[in-house]
């Protein structure tokens, strides 16, 4: 019966169990698919034995039975609700310490907008759609979202949370395994809803601080235009803008400097440096004709000098 | 082949309290139909409309799923196009299967006709009040029809009408409210808004029926299960649905007038938005669900020809569940950040909501047990109606455990888990029922060959459809992506051909019923062997149900019918146990 045990492994029902919580909530699982199997297979039996045996036929005669029974129907009541009680334990405690983090955990801020994730490190550095955490460190997410309800689910670690609007949600992990993992979207948020993926990468300690220090100065050692292209995959402008003329969700970024484009509210405008950079900090001043708005702002997200190199990239395309 | 207006005179006499009328020709014409107030009229039109809704949600379905066949985009090669065609299809299908398939179907067809028969009636109490819910339901119909419509014109011919619903059935805030959604959201909950009149209409009627139409000798512990869970059922109807009307004016109040109450923008909390549109949506789980419980009681006890077990313990547990289930709905909301001690509370009570339903489960077992078993096609049904909503009763315990919700809640696994209680369960009992009423409905007999089979094709297209699912779920896969992971393919693509079986076995339950209608033998009065009051008038039954005023039985003391192999029914032999005394029974 592997079918039915708790294991770290994939296995038919579950994903690998890759941090701490998963054990217990994979315990409480198998628990509760005994309890199903066994009472389903109980009462498939009891119908097919009851068919077989009073099914109307010739030569069988009913015998008169009772039609109620007070210590029978209390058996029922009783013997279900002592199991119900002792899942709803078990679930419960598990909860909780899902619910509280360890007091050393490391802290990671999460802003969820249409479609991306952003995850900002406790030194300033924001990395979208890939979230890097040190292996056998708890870590604590403070969770936002900057439009509608999303919500963040790493189906190996077993955790979720809504990112709502309007207030701070918090969750907390412990990966106990290097590698990456699968980030998912679990609450429907509009168009893109399913493509708003991320990836978790589980680092050793060492190997993580490094990555971070590195990562911390995107400008070092490049030039703008370099600059701008690490930027532009780094913080997903390529998810809505293409570099081949492809329409996206957004106009493809080929050949745009310097064009004359038809906006929504039927003026035009010729790409310059400030039509970049405000439709960068405030996208939904100027939205070109055919598509929606449904970029979300940097404000405060990209620094000056970022936007700078964004900018410089944009124009290198032209070349 | 015997014309409906002349039943034959030995099908006549079969009938308990014989009658020569025949609601279905005793007037012709469409506006006898559509002005008639009476209950089995509105009954049959109400099933027109219901089934059309099936009809229309079920399309969807099968769009959706093929969409699903794959992993990338299957009908159009543009990924947003792709997606949107997908978002709409599944708001639709939810939206269109929930308010107006799943709520209306059992009460509003077999509710509507069993019920004031079941009581001895010539109809319901307020039988003007049903004609304006059979119409109000039309109109709420006929807003989601123009959703659908408009939403198609504008992808044909690129036009801007507002059209199109891509919220999802739950029309959760901020997203439904703010700029994100440029669909027909206004149009769509006033639909809802005015389907909701319809069904606290129907319960008023119902409660109001029960408590002053009762014969002579139906206390109430000598009522038809149908009718306690009916009961239950319209005590949710009435205060439930209000609750989501409200709901649904301050989402529009929020998206016309710009007024803050939801979204955080405007100073609103889109949680609330999630309590109030749970406190009215998880009772109507049980809307959908206790009707479909009445049915079952009604159909074990009358095929296993023996009195119901446990009549009581099954009367109230209908009850508890009515009551109970108001007190859950934040075990939809525990990972939104609802606090832990919340989250606490609603867990243990949707375990204690799970007892009253488990309890009946082995009641109905217990009434089998030394029984005289008929595998008749309703029993055939009431059996698959035990299997899948043990499954999905059983599941729920999974989502119960505050521990392991946390990672299945909203993927697969929930929607299995709902599909299993909502179609495993609610639509095998409407089906059972359908079959089980329908010779009374008709004065037709259907083949039950092609029933059987067609039950058979229904129940393991059924099974293919949504077991893998639970599987898809507990590996990760969310729900309502409209693409995926190439990992998930397999279980994907099981679904969607169990989804085409499934199709091709409502299709196959059509057919035999429109073969009835045509081709199929009369009907006797009695052709299952019941004492509920119905199954004393003649089939079909007259205008007024009754010549004269009948008394009531135990409705499950099947020994004064006996199998007349001439008519192919039971002839009730005329006599009337007295009620037994202090067994309030």
């Amino acid at each position: 019966m592997t079918l039915l045990v708790a294991q770290s492994e994939p296995s038919l029902w579950m994903p690998s169990a890759s941090s701490t919580v998963a054990g217990e909530v994979d315990s409480l699982f198998y628990f509760i698919l005994w309890i199903c199997v066994v009472m389903f297979l109980l009462i498939l039996a009891l119908m097919i034995l009851f068919i077989a045996k009073y099914r109307q036929r010739p030569g069988y005669t009913p015998v008169r039975s009772p039609s109620h029974s007070t210590a029978l129907e209390l058996t029922w009541t009783v013997i279900p609700t002592i199991v119900v009680m002792v899942i709803f334990y078990a679930g419960f405690k598990g909860y909780l310490n899902m619910a509280t983090p360890p007091p050393n955990a490391y802290e990671i801020q999460v802003y969820a907008t249409k479609w991306s994730w952003e995850f900002t490190y406790p030194t300033g550095y924001p990395s979208t759609n890939e979230l890097r955490v040190p292996l056998n460190r708890p870590v604590r997410l403070v969770m936002q979202s900057g439009d509608v309800i999303h919500s963040l689910y790493i189906p190996a670690f077993r955790v979720k949370k809504d990112c709502v609007p309007g207030r701070f949600n918090h969750m907390w992990f412990q990966a106990t395994e290097l590698g990456e993992f699968d980030l998912y979207c679990a609450e429907y948020c509009g168009q893109n809803h399913s493509t708003m993926l991320a990836k978790v990468i589980v680092q050793e300690p060492t190997v993580f601080s490094k990555w971070l220090e590195d990562a911390g100065d995107v400008l070092k050692g490049k030039t703008p235009v370099e600059a701008g292209k690490y930027l532009y995959n780094a913080r997903k402008c390529s998810d809505c803008h293409s570099l081949d003329g492809r329409k996206l969700a957004g106009p493809s970024f080929k050949g745009l400097f310097g064009s004359s484009h038809p906006l929504r509210d039927g003026t035009s405008v010729t790409v310059d440096e400030n039509y970049i950079r405000d439709s960068i900090l405030y996208p939904a001043k100027q939205v070109v004709a055919g598509y929606d708005n449904v970029m979300p702002s940097f404000q405060g997200r990209l620094k000056d000098d970022e936007i700078a190199a964004i900018i410089a990239f944009i124009k290198s395309l032209n070349e | 082949m015997t014309t409906l207006t002349t039943p034959q005179p030995d099908l006549l006499r079969a009938a308990h309290y014989p009658s020569t009328g025949n609601y279905l020709t005793h007037r012709k014409g469409p506006l006898s139909w559509l002005i008639t107030l009476d209950h089995k009229r509105i009954g049959i039109m109400y099933m027109i409309g219901v089934c059309f809704a099936l009809f229309l949600g079920g399309l969807f379905a099968l769009l959706l799923r093929t969409e699903l066949i794959n992993p990338t985009p299957t009908f159009m090669s543009d990924a947003n196009a792709s997606f949107n065609f997908y978002n709409h299809m599944f708001t639709l299908h939810g939206a269109v299967m929930v308010f107006m398939f799943i709520i209306p179907a059992v009460p509003a067809i077999l509710g509507n006709f069993a019920l004031p028969i079941m009581l001895g009636a010539k109809d319901v109490a307020f039988p003007r009040l049903n004609l304006l819910s059979f119409y109000l339901y039309a109109l709420g119909g006929l807003f989601f029809v123009w959703v659908l419509l408009a939403g198609v014109l504008n992808a044909a011919f690129d036009w801007s009408l507002a059209g199109g619903l891509d919220t999802g059935w739950t029309f959760y805030t901020p997203f439904s409210t703010g700029e994100s959604t440029k669909s027909a959201v206004i149009p769509a909950t006033m639909g809802a808004f005015i389907l909701g009149f319809s069904s606290i209409l129907t319960g008023v009627n119902f409660v109001v029926s029960i408590h002053t139409l009762r014969p002579k000798g139906m206390t109430w512990f000598r009522m038809p299960l149908f009718l306690w869970a009916l009961y239950g059922t319209s005590i949710i109807q009435i205060l439930a649905t209000p609750v989501l009307g409200i709901t649904l004016l301050l989402l529009i109040a929020e998206r016309s007038l710009g007024v803050g109450i939801f979204d955080p923008a405007l100073g609103g909390d889109p949680v609330l938005y999630q309590h109030f549109f749970w406190f009215y949506s998880h009772p109507a789980v049980y809307i959908m669900i206790l009707p479909a419980m009445g049915i079952m009681s009604e159909l074990i006890s009358v095929f296993s020809r023996k009195h119901i077990f446990g009549y009581k313990f099954i009367a109230n547990s209908s009850i508890a569940i009515a009551l109970l289930g108001f007190l859950v709905w934040g075990h939809h909301m525990f990972v939104s950040g609802q606090s832990s001690l919340a989250s606490a509370a609603f867990s243990l009570l949707t375990f204690a909501v799970a007892i009253p339903s488990a309890i009946k489960v082995f009641n109905w077992l217990a009434t089998m047990y030394k029984g005289n078993i008929q595998l008749k096609t309703p029993m055939i049904y009431a059996m698959f109606f035990v299997l899948l909503f043990t499954v999905g009763g059983l599941t729920g315990l999974f989502l119960g455990a505050l521990a392991v919700n946390v990672p299945v809640h909203d993927t697969y696994f929930v929607v299995a888990h709902f599909h299993y209680v909502m179609v495993g369960s609610m639509m095998m009992a409407f089906l059972g029922g359908m079959y089980y009423w329908w010779p009374k409905m008709f004065g037709r007999m259907y083949s039950e060959k092609w029933s059987i089979i067609s039950s058979i094709v229904v129940f393991i297209g059924f099974n293919m459809t949504f077991f893998i699912q639970f599987i898809a779920g507990t590996q990760g896969m969310p729900r309502r992506y409209a693409s995926y992971p190439d990992n998930y393919t397999t279980y994907h693509q099981v679904s969607t051909v169990g989804a085409y079986v499934l199709g091709v076995g409502m299709f196959m339950v059509l057919g035999n019923w429109i073969h009835s209608l045509r081709k199929g033998r009369r009907a006797p009065a009695n052709p299952w062997g019941a004492n509920t009051l119905e199954w004393h008038c003649s089939s079909p039954p007259p205008l007024e149900n009754f010549a004269r005023t009948p008394v009531a039985d135990d409705p499950y003391n099947f020994k004064h019918w006996h199998w007349d192999e001439t008519i192919g029914g039971y002839i009730h032999d005329g006599k009337i146990d007295p009620p037994r005394k202090g067994s309030g029974h």
